[in-house]
């Protein structure tokens, strides 16, 4: 064309133009972006952990990362896929969810052990990104959590409870009648769940009934404690504010149906208040409920994942009520002191169920269905 | 009676906002006619439904605005000449889907004398009958980018009453400014059609729906309306606002019912470019030969808005528009929605072509897919209700019966859920592929 004008930008013959269907402008999300998002989402609690926990939490963190990349690497070398679907960050966010499940005073192999459900067995035996039922983080801690109990359910001291967490627990909790239950539970270098001690209560209670139990670990003091984060449990569930703050992130930048996390907390908040008032006894106040234990880790962060959650706005509100229903059985009448991360993965298997009753009805489907049955 | 109706926004629900709508490239440069060119290649089959019947041979001598060719039947129009001159050649150019297309080549002859034009009506007393049949020969299809045949859409069966005419000025695609300089400039020639077209389906229910990314044009055509009897309404600036069936549900909160026709909740929508062909053609007689077409993209150096008649090619165009000040990836027919992609540069304007759109070679990309990460913003991105995620994943795996269930022929292919995904799954092209697929499954059933 303008063959006088070397310099010039020219049109390129036609071939050199790229032929695909419509539309040719994209958004500018993609999946990495989306992971990325949710690393910062993250980040609150990650914060928390390691300043409540120190160098411990540090080294599960980084421990339960590096795992994770490299057993997703591993799998994708055996099984002759591409590794460069690392660079997704998923394998990453499972790795940091999977520390922040963790007690800060795991032995290392435990989280080898732990990347290793999650990668392979929560997720690329299944076929890898998008195609796993169940949350890999909570495949994870859930085989842990039945192949290691005792190393799953021993918790150390944040650094505000000082080096003897047995007179600082009485202190804490210092009812006469919590002595008894803190004697045979405490051995100076772990220290107990909210929820672990309520299930204790629990138990005296049934026995002695004396519902006032409860009153040593629902008081305003407790409850500050449990809103910031100093109190003993996993790395990344024991700070509601940090969790609530990652919460606020990933709503802000649409990454999680807010609807989850509502419904989950809001059906956990209303049944746990239903039973406290009929029977004080039972278990503990709601509040107690929605701050302690891994429900605000669960609700935010797990249970909605993309992935292994429902699509529309009413599965994620059958999901959450459904999430936050199992949750509630669990803690108050179960086995377990804790029951997110059961109900979570309950939930998981019925998400094909759950988006099937809540696909949205196409526009105009109504009038089609009439118009069908008038022509049939 | 529009002056009882005050001005409000309204919307359909779902969709996506592209954040570069690029309109600002285009959006504020006047029209301006293209001067006239050596020869034009006029494509023959310009309309939806059957071909024109070619009424020329290589040789002839025509004049501006003579018939090429005439319409074959009622879903068919008539095709006028873009000037005076000589047939040159009849034979095959790259169409604009990438298969050869049929096309009359005209020679000017630099005269560009108009052929005895068809005589003036005065529409305000015109039967409506008379009016559909000079906007058939007139050859006005819908400009928007459909090009289906204006007069039909104009002649319901008589079991389905009208009772709303909605012109659409929503122009929801990114980059296109045609539509918006034709309100802005030309208000009373689109308000007329409005009218025009109001009585020939004897509707007194006139509206024109704009986007609010529109303001000047709203303000210009809402100090006019008044005088057509026409309504302006404001559309929310969501993408795609100006699909038929959305923009009725934003106007009218009618839905459209799934495989059925805007006409089956007495509505009827034109494209405003083609309600101002239709006063050219009422009140002048002059048939359909040039349009206004958007020439945009990064790469363009002097984006604007032409008047090109008939059979311009788009590299004549991208030479008026300055050529290009960088290397363009991708060469569009249309907005970068749902416009198609082109491998030539000699494919020629046609009465739907909207735009003419580059793409930065930077900005265009292959996109490798990703599996589903099941984010649900496709769904949400939908406009008609469908769960596109799902169902490509359907088509992937070639369940053609399961995916026509799940709705996939009701897909308008705005292209919203592709846009969005972020595993870049080519939905759209997933949803083509089974619609296809399943005509031809049907129509073998038939057979």
């Amino acid at each position: 064309m303008s063959e006088e004008v070397k310099n010039e930008p020219q049109l390129p013959s036609g071939n050199e133009l790229i032929l695909s269907s419509s539309p040719h402008i994209h958004d500018r999300e993609n999946i990495q972006s989306i992971m990325v998002k949710v690393l910062l989402a993250l980040m609150p609690a990650i914060f928390m952990g390691m300043w409540l926990f120190g160098a411990d939490a540090i080294r599960v963190i980084l421990l339960c990362s590096i795992f994770c990349v490299g057993a997703e690497i591993l799998w994708c070398l055996m099984a002759g896929k591409p590794t460069s679907t690392v660079k997704d960050c998923s394998a990453l966010v499972t790795g940091i969810l999977l520390a922040l499940n963790l007690s800060a005073n795991v032995p290392w192999w435990l989280c080898l052990i732990g990347a290793i459900l999650a990668i392979w067995l929560g997720k690329q035996i299944f076929g890898g990104l998008g195609h796993n039922p169940f949350n890999p983080a909570l495949v994870a801690r859930v085989g842990l959590l039945i192949g290691f109990p005792k190393l799953m359910t021993s918790w150390v001291p944040t650094i505000f409870m000082g080096q003897n967490t047995q007179s600082y627990s009485k202190a804490f909790f210092s009812d006469s009648i919590w002595m008894n239950v803190l004697e045979g539970k405490l051995d100076g270098i772990t220290c107990a769940t909210p929820l672990g001690l309520a299930g204790e209560a629990e138990k005296i209670i049934s026995g002695a009934g004396a519902p006032q139990l409860f009153s040593g670990i629902t008081t305003s003091e407790a409850y500050l404690n449990y809103f910031w984060g100093n109190v003993g449990g996993c790395i990344g569930e024991i700070s509601a504010v940090a969790l609530l703050l990652g919460g606020v992130i990933l709503v802000w930048f649409k990454l999680i149906k807010w609807q989850i996390p509502l419904c989950y907390i809001g059906t956990v908040a209303v049944l746990s208040w239903c039973i406290n008032l009929f029977f004080p006894g039972v278990t503990p106040p709601a509040l107690f409920h929605l701050l302690t234990g891994g429900l605000l880790l669960g609700a935010i962060f797990m249970a909605t994942d993309m992935v292994t959650s429902p699509m529309t706005g009413l599965g994620a509100v059958i999901f959450g009520i459904g999430c936050g229903l199992i949750t509630c059985v669990i803690r108050i009448w179960g086995n377990y002191p804790e029951g997110v991360s059961f109900s979570i993965l309950f939930m998981n298997a019925l998400v094909p169920l759950i988006d099937r009753v809540a696909t949205k009805k196409p526009f105009g489907y109504i009038k089609r269905t009439t118009e069908k049955g008038a022509t049939a | 009676m529009s002056s009882d109706i005050s001005y409000k926004t309204v919307s359909f629900k779902g969709g996506v906002h592209p954040a570069k709508d690029g309109k600002s490239l285009s959006g504020d440069r006047p029209i301006k006619t293209a001067p006239l060119l050596e020869k034009y290649q006029v494509i023959v089959h310009q309309n939806i439904g059957a071909p024109p019947k070619l009424l020329v041979a290589v040789g002839d001598k025509v004049k501006k605005g003579q018939l090429l060719a005439e319409a074959d039947g009622f879903v068919s129009v008539p095709l006028h000449a873009p000037t005076s001159g000589e047939v040159s050649a009849i034979c095959d150019i790259p169409g604009p889907m990438g298969v050869p297309v049929q096309a009359v080549e005209i020679k000017s002859d630099g005269e560009d004398t108009w052929t005895e034009l068809l005589s003036p009506l005065d529409w305000r007393n015109a039967e409506p009958q008379e009016l559909k049949d000079r906007i058939h020969d007139a050859g006005i299809v819908g400009m928007g980018g459909a090009a289906f045949p204006a007069h039909v859409k104009l002649s319901p069966p008589p079991d389905k009453k009208i009772d709303y005419l909605i012109l659409n000025g929503a122009e929801c695609e990114p980059y296109l400014t045609a539509d918006h300089r034709l309100m802005l400039e030309e208000p009373d020639k689109v308000l007329e059609g409005a009218a025009i077209l109001g009585r020939s389906l004897g509707v007194s229910n006139v509206f024109v729906g704009i986007e609010t990314n529109k303001e000047d044009a709203i303000a210009v055509l809402l100090k006019k309306a008044s005088a057509y009897n026409v309504g302006i309404v404001g559309l929310k600036v969501q993408y795609p606002q100006g699909a038929e069936k959305q923009l009725i549900y934003a106007v009218t909160k009618r839905k459209v019912p799934a495989g059925g026709l805007p006409m089956d909740v007495g509505c009827v929508v034109q494209n405003v470019g083609t309600a101002a062909a239709v006063t050219d053609a009422v009140k002048a007689g002059i048939p359909l030969i040039e349009r206004v077409t958007t020439v945009t993209g990064e790469p363009v150096k002097e984006p604007a808005n032409w008047r090109f008649r008939l059979g311009t090619p788009i590299i004549k165009a991208i030479e008026l528009a300055g050529g290009v000040a960088s290397e363009p990836g991708k060469a569009i027919l249309g907005g970068p929605m749902m416009g198609f992609a082109q491998k030539s540069f000699d494919v020629t304007i046609m009465k739907n072509t909207s735009g003419i759109l580059l793409l930065d070679a930077k900005d265009v990309f292959q996109y490798e897919s990703n599996p589903c990460i099941r984010c649900g913003k496709c769904i949400n991105a939908c406009a008609m209700n469908l769960s596109p995620g799902p169902l490509g994943a359907m088509i992937e795996s070639e369940k053609f019966d399961l995916a026509a269930r799940a709705g996939v022929m009701d897909c308008i292919e705005c292209g919203s859920c592709a846009y969005i995904c972020p595993a870049r799954i080519p939905l759209v092209q997933h949803f083509r592929r089974a619609k296809a697929e399943i005509r031809r499954m049907t129509q073998n059933q038939k057979k």
